[in-house]
């Protein structure tokens, strides 16, 4: 079987990576493989490095308050190139009512301040697609 | 009370020992602790009890009077008795009309200083219209495309009484120009002029990520920008050396003041490469730390980063005027201590984290607001943040007295500790062949990250508790009222700059961004040509591409 291969990336022009690091080192620690993007990413690059890659999820990381516009972007040029097959999910500093907002446009979770690598992990395990 | 009051160190620890083996074993057998091992969140080990024996200093050497060498108990001779610190709140949204509304509300709730956060596209020199700033314009500070918002940004605020701080770097000359372009239509003299500008580019290489260019061409920016102000703007700080985004990255405590110290040495290197002798400007360096949760270890390490650097200034540089030898700092509480959680519970967090900053001497304060772990804060939750500082100003009693925190048996062992981690890390550093190098070898990014998922893992297996997050935890519904930067100010911002571009004088502007190239080149100053363009109605986004062009651009390892 496939090793799972994860994509965390930061979109937008927001410094703050101390939350994407933490995580890509948890999901690492946890046995996926996973490429970190670095900061300053724009949906197209990070579409095009999820799909080089062969990614199965991209996790998003922006603390910005750029989420509405970067995140959404995000997934539709994944159905535009036909990888609409990667799960997308995301964290920063978001407010619950653009959560509702992101979950209609595509992203499957929103992990927000406090959220602890385990839940992290969790989700991951239970949205790997069976082979 | 008996004449002979110093006791014998050797009896203390005797004594001590005794109570070891009688009282507390007793005691421990019943009521054993909390934790087999206490340490701070620097690693510091916790001894059970600090006694006079359990710290070294001496006096008249190490501590001193307020005021004179070597600093560790404050900057000025009578502290906050002869003036509080100044209450500066980070603020800044939307559009300059925006913020500057915000401003005057600030000043009239009697804040006493501006502090100016630009959206991102400013800080990174893009103008709002640039497709890298879609989504981004005005979200996490105020828009600058032209001098025109400058104006707006200060519009009704005398810049020859107020002081102003701005969080900028990487375009750093060219906000400062824009700056000196409001005060000169204002009528303001530039030598009148008091605030700051970060203009701290190594720690965005660390840790906050608003770089540009290449660090050479940066730190030539930055060493031109000290310099104009010392010839100019004399009662200027011309840089802020700045920690607190090295401690919101995951540093420690001792991280912090190390890392912030090395960065602060490079700097006064680069100044006095360029033919300064150091007495010239060493007094117009600022600094700014966090003021995170461990109450007395954040007090000391403000101690011991005053005292290290008027060693540093005094013993390394020969710098002969005390003033270049204080350190005098700006503080913001921890932004990263904040929770989503019962965002309430964020105000007790932040009183107890100011009043670590207010005892451990800081110049001027932030405090955070209870919702910023949501958004940017709403008029209601910045009122609080500022009456808290208010609060312990006038209503604690704490700033009627100088240093009270000195002659803690706790704090000033904490306060050796930390100045000897951060003197050991500072070596390392040096002999690794500086912050540059460290830098390139991502050794310090790589010490912070390190620190940063090993305070994760304290709280996800409870070492650490935070309320509310993995104790004492409640279903809670999310708050109503936040702060929202909607789309329209963008659309806003962007038609703003095209009737500016359309109405300037466009062949000035090019001729003015061809000198600021032909400047570039050179090894002189850059910022007569960068004023000269910003007067020209030049934008932040073309000035900084003319720059591109020069510098070329950094990439991120």
């Amino acid at each position: 079987m496939k090793k799972v291969r994860i994509l965390i990336a930061k979109p937008g022009l927001d410094g703050h990576d101390r939350g994407a690091k933490v995580v890509a080192r948890a999901l690492r620690d946890a046995g996926f493989e996973v490429i970190y993007t670095g900061i300053r990413q724009t949906p197209e690059q990070i579409v095009n490095t999820a799909i080089q890659e062969d990614v199965d999820f991209i996790g998003l990381s922006c603390l910005s308050g750029a989420h509405n516009t970067l995140f959404p972007k995000v997934v539709e040029l994944l159905k535009e190139k036909g990888a609409d097959d990667i799960i997308v999910f995301g964290g920063g500093v978001i407010p619950a009512e653009d959560v509702e907002f992101l979950k209609s446009k595509g992203i499957k979770a929103i992990f927000g301040p406090g959220t602890t690598t385990e839940e992290t992990i969790k989700f991951i395990k239970e949205n790997i697609k069976g082979e | 009370m008996g004449g002979e009051v110093m006791d014998d160190k050797n009896e203390i620890l005797k004594e001590k020992e005794r109570w070891e083996n009688s009282t507390v074993k007793k005691s421990l057998e019943k009521f054993p602790e909390r934790k087999r091992e206490f340490e701070t969140f620097s690693k510091i080990k916790i001894k059970r009890l600090y006694t006079p024996a359990d710290v070294n200093y001496s006096y008249l050497k190490d501590l001193g009077f307020p005021g004179e060498y070597p600093f560790t108990r404050g900057v000025q001779p009578t502290m906050y008795r002869g003036r509080l610190w100044t209450m500066r709140q980070y603020a800044g949204f939307g559009t300059a009309e925006d913020t500057n509304k915000r401003y005057h509300y600030l000043l009239r709730a009697g804040q006493t200083g501006l502090s100016v956060a630009f959206d991102l596209p400013t800080q990174i020199g893009y103008d709002s219209d640039h497709p890298m700033a879609e989504g981004e314009v005005g979200k996490c500070g105020v828009a600058i495309d032209t001098l025109r918002d400058m104006e707006i940004l200060f519009d009704g605020i005398p810049l020859d009484k107020v002081t102003t701080s701005m969080t900028i770097n990487s375009t750093c000359a060219i906000i400062l120009a824009m700056y000196i372009a409001v005060a000169e239509k204002q009528g303001v003299p530039t030598k009148e002029l008091k605030g700051t500008v970060q203009n701290d580019i190594l720690k965005e290489y660390i840790a906050r990520g608003t770089h540009i260019f290449p660090p050479e061409p940066s730190m030539r920016l930055v060493r031109d920008v000290i310099l104009y102000c010392k010839d100019n703007l004399p009662q200027w700080n011309s840089i802020s050396i700045s920690g607190y985004h090295i401690r919101e990255a995951g540093a420690t405590a001792i991280q912090e003041v190390a890392f912030t110290l090395a960065n602060g040495i490079t700097y006064v290197q680069k100044i006095i490469e360029a033919g300064v002798d150091v007495d010239e400007f060493a007094g117009r360096l600022s600094f700014f730390f966090n003021s995170h949760n461990n109450f007395f270890e954040e007090i000391a390490k403000f101690r011991a980063a005053r005292r290290l650097w008027a060693k540093i200034m005094k013993e390394r540089f020969n710098a002969k005027k005390p003033s270049s030898m204080m350190l005098r700092f700006h503080t913001q509480t921890a932004g990263c201590t904040l929770t989503a959680q019962q965002p309430d519970n964020n105000i007790v967090r932040v009183t107890l984290q100011a009043l670590a900053a207010v005892l451990g001497g800081t110049q001027s304060l932030h405090t955070n607001s209870r919702d910023e772990a949501l958004a940017l804060p709403t008029e209601e939750s910045a009122e609080i943040a500022l009456r808290t500082q208010q609060i312990i100003g006038y209503e604690s009693g704490v700033a009627d007295f100088i240093d009270p925190m000195a002659g803690s048996y706790v704090v000033e062992s904490l306060t050796n500790e930390i100045e000897k981690g951060a003197m050991e890390y500072i070596k390392k550093i040096e002999e690794m062949g500086g912050v540059m190098k460290a830098i390139e070898l991502g050794y310090i990014q790589k010490e912070i990250a390190d620190s940063a998922y090993a305070y994760q893992k304290a709280i996800e297996n409870k070492e650490y508790i935070v309320v509310g997050v993995n104790e004492f935890v409640k279903p809670e519904e999310p708050p109503k009222k936040i702060l929202k930067v909607d789309m329209e100010k963008e659309l806003y911002q962007k038609e703003k700059l095209r009737k500016v571009k359309e109405s300037r004088d466009n062949s000035k502007v090019k001729e003015k961004l061809k000198i600021l190239k032909e400047v570039a080149k050179t090894d002189q100053n850059i910022m007569p040509a960068i004023i000269d363009a910003v007067k020209a109605l030049a934008t932040l986004g073309e000035i900084s591409d003319t720059l591109r062009e020069v510098f070329g651009e950094y990439k991120e390892m």
